[in-house]
């Protein structure tokens, strides 16, 4: 730095002088106004902002300065700096505000134009659905159940209480595979899934078991051979039909909303004592809100127990079932079965990947 | 069962608070579900007894026509009208609809002109009035029956309400009349007159002789024999208005009061005409060849396991089910033999099934039917028959085998409380049970617990353990009443890994673009072999249904494409062009040997042994994945044109489904059926092979009706072991080094394995590695082709410096020389 005792300069001085400032300032602001765009304007900034710029450079010179003129060529100096600085910045704006207007309007596309290149596809409902249904029983603490779909008749139907000579028994009502007498069904029903479970794990059993089914109807609107189901299956010490009623309840609600809620009406299944068909209150029914058939349940039946190793003495549980495609079709107010099950993606693909 | 309520109505007393209309809901609340409510009779406007004052004879038409002056009220009143019937006379009741009355089905009276007189109403037919069948002539009514002049409704009981009731197969009682009024007196706390409490006469003297061969299928067989019928005799119009309401017609006097017998007390009957049986009456099972012709006119053979009553001359009737053509009553039987009979349950249901006759009786004796009932219910009969019909009965009654009845039940008389969660007042199990018919005994258990043994009724074969007492009570206090109460929730683990990547495979397969479709795994042989499979091909061990609903699809599904194919040609034929579908699903192997299935009770816990018998009686049935794809993959647009799909779309698949469930695959050329040979990606997981991806042959395409270049892809999920995610990624920030190396080889060479040995080559400082080349040319020479990859180095420690980059690439590119004769393009 120079010191108090430092010899005049005059070449130094000069750059100090106002006159040499404000033609930096002019050119600087002549530079500006000439940069046609952001980017051209980008380009002339560091000439006379940068580093090198006249009226950064003219700074150094003022220790060459008397300490009495210091003070007023610093002022001068960053006086100078400062109108540079802003004529940079109106050109900046008002280029900004050129480009806003003008050319990002014209970059403009029409952004209604369709863009599937490779259109998403579809879960099926019934699959979604049935995951929905398995999901609120995870979330009562339930695990889900998987077993096969080709069943011996011990797990479809000795296990399960049903007599020899049931009628369900027969090839009027279940596919059987040949020969004659080979003792293999295609399942009608998830429960086989229960046994499995129940012999497979240790007490208490809280299972729901999601999955295909097949009967012998034939394919119609209100009919399928394939279908699918969710069964249930709780065995507990003191469970009784009181807590099969809060679990379905709020099983329903879960489903269908906080007005739903169950009605049993006593019938008979060979696996469950008492048993009972249910209902559900459904708000948003076709022709207004009413009660929807849904299902069967009922207390598990002393002699599926026995079958599966549990003390029916010690031991109670409660069992329930429904068809998914029934539901799907009085909650979405399905009338024919055949869209559910033919696999036209038109049906499928308005259900993304959740039911 | 359809049944008028009146009819239910006359077994029970009603009084201020309980009427016939709360009996459809009481019967559903109890356990009795309700198809159908019906009105019957339902005639609206002037309806009278009227009395037929005098009849002029018409002779001037091609018909009897009369022209009846009928009294329609008692003050004198009188009105004329036409009638067509000519089975009445002066002084006979009749009714009368008069203008103004509305008949079912909309049918309005008015007074009109008519063979050339004016007839100012109608006497009615039963048929007309919706109540009877018979319009062979107008109805006419007892002497007595009412004034002239009343109204014919309430004289009729009309109209009517019948329900329709689905009884569940274990409450046979309650497909009669008699049951069911038992049942309302429960449900809606009414005194009950049961119909069977007939007085019965003691005797000795047998009318015909019976021999039961086989008591195990008719625990008792009852006969009583009825003569001096008058074969004229009609039906009267009320016993026709309740066989019509429960669906049955009206045939002779004999055969309706079987029938109605049957409705009211639920015991079915037959009837033999005397004259035409042949010796005594022996009941046995079938004999082999044996033949009979039925009711119904169908000659049956018969089954050794068929119940058979026959005289001398064979079989005359399928016990329980139906009679035979031979001792068939006629319209000019005067002399009949009536059997009652108790017969087993399942052999009845067997021998209606054999022979498809789900006749009325064989759904009453397959439930179980009161085995106390046979003579009260011979006694009804005849004496409907003596009053009815004019008959005699002939003194005596056969009466063979011994009733077989329910055992006591015992349980912990709060039992019901414990399996309902409630407590219900003191003394409900008592009361129910015996409102149901029960005996009932309270006891104390040695241990203290109050216990109740209960005797079930005859008609309650149904209840034989404890929980079907509990439902007795529950169902009788109520459903209604049982609260809602959750159960503390288990600790639940939430779903299992194969679960959870069965989800994520359904998701990234929709988020590429595939619709889940869920075929039937029903196919037919034909669509099999259009497959071209190889004899020893695991998918030609398929497993056969014994009774398919097509006859022509009578194969389980061994790989998931021919089904999902279906379904593509359904789209397909809609309109759709540019499809892919997915499906998730099993496919079922046979096993080369089928192990017997082992025949295993359920008095306890099978045995692990039995268990694992069990199981290994079951085809496999591994969990597979496919997809099937055809038209464009990326659609044509304003963008520009369209991307068909092929077979790279379909291996892309696979790897998504990989990708999803955190698992990699590699990828082999192989040729196997059904895919295009040069055109086909074996999947491996590891060194398992677990699926295969291209485009399908052409010849498959063609055979099963899909359009050209059409790609498939198939894996089985069951040879994937679950990932276990323990991955733990490091991850450099220094700089990486990006290089790009062009290598020039036979075009045999697949791209996947030149990959893998440059990454082996390059060591540990190749971070990723991509194809973005293939190049085809004169200039490479005939059968070469150069693949072009770009390579990205990064080094875990340090900024790499380029030259350790280019080392590690040119390393790379050496490796490929040697084993591939890779040259640097």
């Amino acid at each position: 730095m120079s010191g108090a005792n430092d010899s005049y300069d005059p070449k130094q001085v000069a750059a100090l002088s106002a006159e040499t400032l404000d033609a930096a300032v002019e050119a600087a602001t002549a530079a500006f106004a000439q940069a046609a765009d952001l980017d051209a304007l980008a380009g002339v900034k560091p000439a006379h902002l940068g580093d090198g710029a006249p009226v950064l450079l003219a700074r150094r010179e003022i220790g060459a300065l008397p300490p009495a003129a210091r003070s007023e060529a610093g002022k001068r100096v960053n006086a100078a700096r400062e109108r540079v600085q802003q004529a940079y910045e109106q050109r900046r704006d008002a280029l900004e505000a050129e480009r806003d207007s003008q050319v990002l309007l014209e970059e403009k596309v029409d952004v209604t134009l369709p863009w599937d290149r490779i259109p998403r596809g579809a879960r099926h409902p019934i699959t979604t659905m049935t995951e929905r249904v398995a999901d609120v029983f995870l979330g009562m603490g339930y695990e889900v159940a998987d077993g096969p779909q080709l069943e011996t008749e011990w797990f479809n139907f000795d296990a399960l209480n049903f007599r020899p000579d049931h009628p369900a028994r027969t090839t009027r009502d279940t596919f059987y595979v040949a020969p004659e007498d080979s003792g293999l069904v295609l399942r009608t029903e998830t429960s086989p899934m229960q046994i499995r479970g129940l012999l497979n794990r240790e007490l208490p059993v809280y299972l729901v078991s999601p999955g295909r089914v097949y009967r012998t109807d034939t394919l119609d609107a209100t009919h399928t051979p394939v279908f699918t189901q969710v069964e249930g299956i709780a065995v507990d010490k003191g469970i009784t039909m009181a807590h099969l009623r809060g679990t379905l309840d709020a099983f329903a609600r879960a489903l269908f909303g906080p007005k739903a809620r169950t009605r049993f009406r006593p019938h008979y299944f060979p696996f469950t004592e008492p048993s009972a068909e249910m209902d559900i209150w459904f708000e948003e029914r076709k022709g207004g809100p009413g009660w929807v058939e849904w299902g069967g349940c009922g207390m598990v039946d002393p002699n599926v127990l026995r079958a599966c190793g549990v003390d029916p003495g010690v031991y109670s549980g409660f069992a329930f079932g429904m068809g998914v495609e029934r539901a799907l079709m009085f909650r979405n107010g399905i009338e024919d079965m055949r869209d559910m099950v033919e696999g036209d993606i038109r049906f499928t693909l308005p259900f993304g990947t959740e039911a | 069962m359809r049944v008028p309520v009146s009819w239910l109505a006359e077994h029970l007393e009603l009084n201020e608070h309980v009427s016939t209309d709360q009996f459809p809901d009481a019967l559903v609340r109890i356990g009795h579900e309700v198809e159908a409510i019906d009105r019957v009779g339902e005639v609206s406007g002037p309806l009278l007894v009227g009395r037929v004052a005098e009849i002029e004879e018409l002779t001037e038409f091609k018909k009897p026509i009369r022209y009846c002056t009928v009294d329609v009220s008692d003050d004198g009143a009188q009105n004329h009208i036409i009638c067509g019937a000519s089975n009445f006379t002066e002084g006979d009741l009749v009714v009368v609809a008069l203008p103004g009355a509305v008949l079912p089905g909309g049918f309005e009276i008015g007074a009109r002109k008519t063979y050339g007189r004016v007839s100012e109403g109608m006497i009615c037919s039963a048929l007309e009035l919706g109540i009877g069948e018979d319009h062979n002539g107008i109805l006419v009514l007892p002497t007595g029956f009412a004034e002239a002049g009343t109204d014919a409704r309430a004289a009729l009981g009309i109209p009517d309400t019948v329900v329709d009731l689905e009884i569940t197969p274990d409450r046979g009682y309650a497909l009669s009349v008699r049951g069911l009024a038992r049942e309302l007196a429960c449900a809606l706390d009414l005194p009950f007159g049961d119909p069977a409490g007939l007085e019965i006469e003691e005797t000795e003297e047998q009318p015909w002789e019976v021999k039961v061969e086989d008591p195990a299928g008719c625990p008792r067989f009852v006969l009583r024999r009825i003569t001096g019928i008058d074969p004229t005799a009609p039906t009267p119009w009320w016993m026709q208005q309740r066989l019509m309401a429960a669906g049955i017609r009206s045939i002779s006097l004999a055969v309706d009061v079987t029938n109605y017998v049957m409705l009211e007390l639920g015991q079915p009957l037959h009837a033999y005409d005397a004259t035409r049986m042949d010796g005594p009456i022996v009941v046995r099972r079938a004999k082999q060849g044996e033949r009979l012709t039925t009711l119904d006119e169908a000659d049956r053979e018969l089954d050794p396991d068929d119940v058979v009553v026959t005289d001398n001359r064979g079989p005359i009737g399928l016990a329980g089910v139906m009679g035979g053509g031979t001792t068939e009553i006629s319209a000019g039987t005067t002399d009949i033999l009536l059997e009652a009979a108790n017969w087993e349950p399942a052999s009845i249901s067997r021998t209606a099934r054999r022979h498809k006759l789900p006749s009325e009786a064989a759904k009453r004796f397959e439930r179980g039917v009161d085995p106390l009932l046979p003579p009260a219910a011979l006694e009804l009969a005849v004496r409907l028959l003596q009053r009815l019909g004019d008959a005699e009965a002939a003194h005596g009654r056969t009466d063979v085998g011994d009733p077989l009845l329910p055992n006591p039940v015992t349980m912990a008389i709060d039992l019901p409380d414990r399996v309902a969660g409630v407590r219900y007042p003191r003394g409900v199990t008592v009361t129910r049970l015996t409102k149901i018919g029960c005996r009932i005994e309270v006891f104390t258990a040695e241990d203290g617990t109050p216990m109740v043994q209960a005797t079930p009724p005859s008609w309650r074969p149904d209840l034989t353990e404890p929980a079907d007492l509990v439902e007795e009570v529950l169902r009788l206090e109520g459903y209604d009443t049982i609260p809602s109460v959750l159960p503390p929730a288990p600790a639940g683990r939430g779903l299992t890994g194969e679960q959870r990547r069965l989800r994520s495979i359904g998701r990234a397969l929709a988020d590429d673009g595939y619709v889940e479709a869920r075929p039937f795994p029903f196919l037919s042989q034909e669509k099999l072999d259009a497959l071209g499979l190889a004899e020893d091909d695991p998918r030609t061990r398929t497993v056969r249904l014994l009774n398919p609903l097509d006859t022509e699809a009578g194969l389980l599904a061994t790989t998931l494409l021919p089904v999902l194919a279906d379904t593509m040609s359904r789209n397909l034929s809609r309109g759709l062009r540019d499809v892919g579908l997915f499906t998730i699903a099993p496919v079922f192997i046979a096993k080369t040997e089928q192990p017997p299935v082992p025949s295993v009770g359920v008095e306890q816990r099978p045995s692990e042994e039995q268990l694992r018998a069990l199981d290994a009686a079951l085809p496999e049935q591994p969990e597979h994945v496919a997809v099937l794809l055809t038209g464009n993959r990326q659609r044509a647009g304003w963008w520009g044109k369209g991307e068909p799909a092929g077979w790279a779309d379909a291996v892309a698949s696979a790897h998504g489904v990989a990708d999803a469930i955190g698992i990699s695959l590699t990828v082999r050329a192989v040729e196997h059926a059904p895919w295009h040979p040069g055109r086909c990606a074996q999947l491996r997981h590891g060194e398992t092979v677990v699926g295969y991806a291209g485009e399908l042959h052409p010849k498959v395409l063609e055979r099963l009706g899909l359009p050209k270049r059409t790609c498939a892809m198939e894996l089985e999920l069951s040879a994937i072991p679950v990932a276990d995610n323990k991955i733990n990624p490091v991850i450099s920030a220094y700089p990486p080094v990006l290089l790009d190396v062009a290598v020039v080889l036979d075009e045999t060479v697949p791209a996947a394995e030149l990959a893998a040995t440059l990454r082996e080559g390059a060591g540990e400082l190749l971070e990723d590695l991509a194809l973005f080349d293939v190049y085809t040319g004169e200039q490479l020479g005939e059968g070469k082709r150069s693949l072009a990859f770009s390579l990205r180095f990064r080094a875990a420690d340090r900024t790499l410096a380029s030259e350790e980059a280019t080392a590690a690439r040119d390393a790379a590119v050496q490796l490929a020389g040697q084993r591939h004769g890779a040259t640097l393009r």
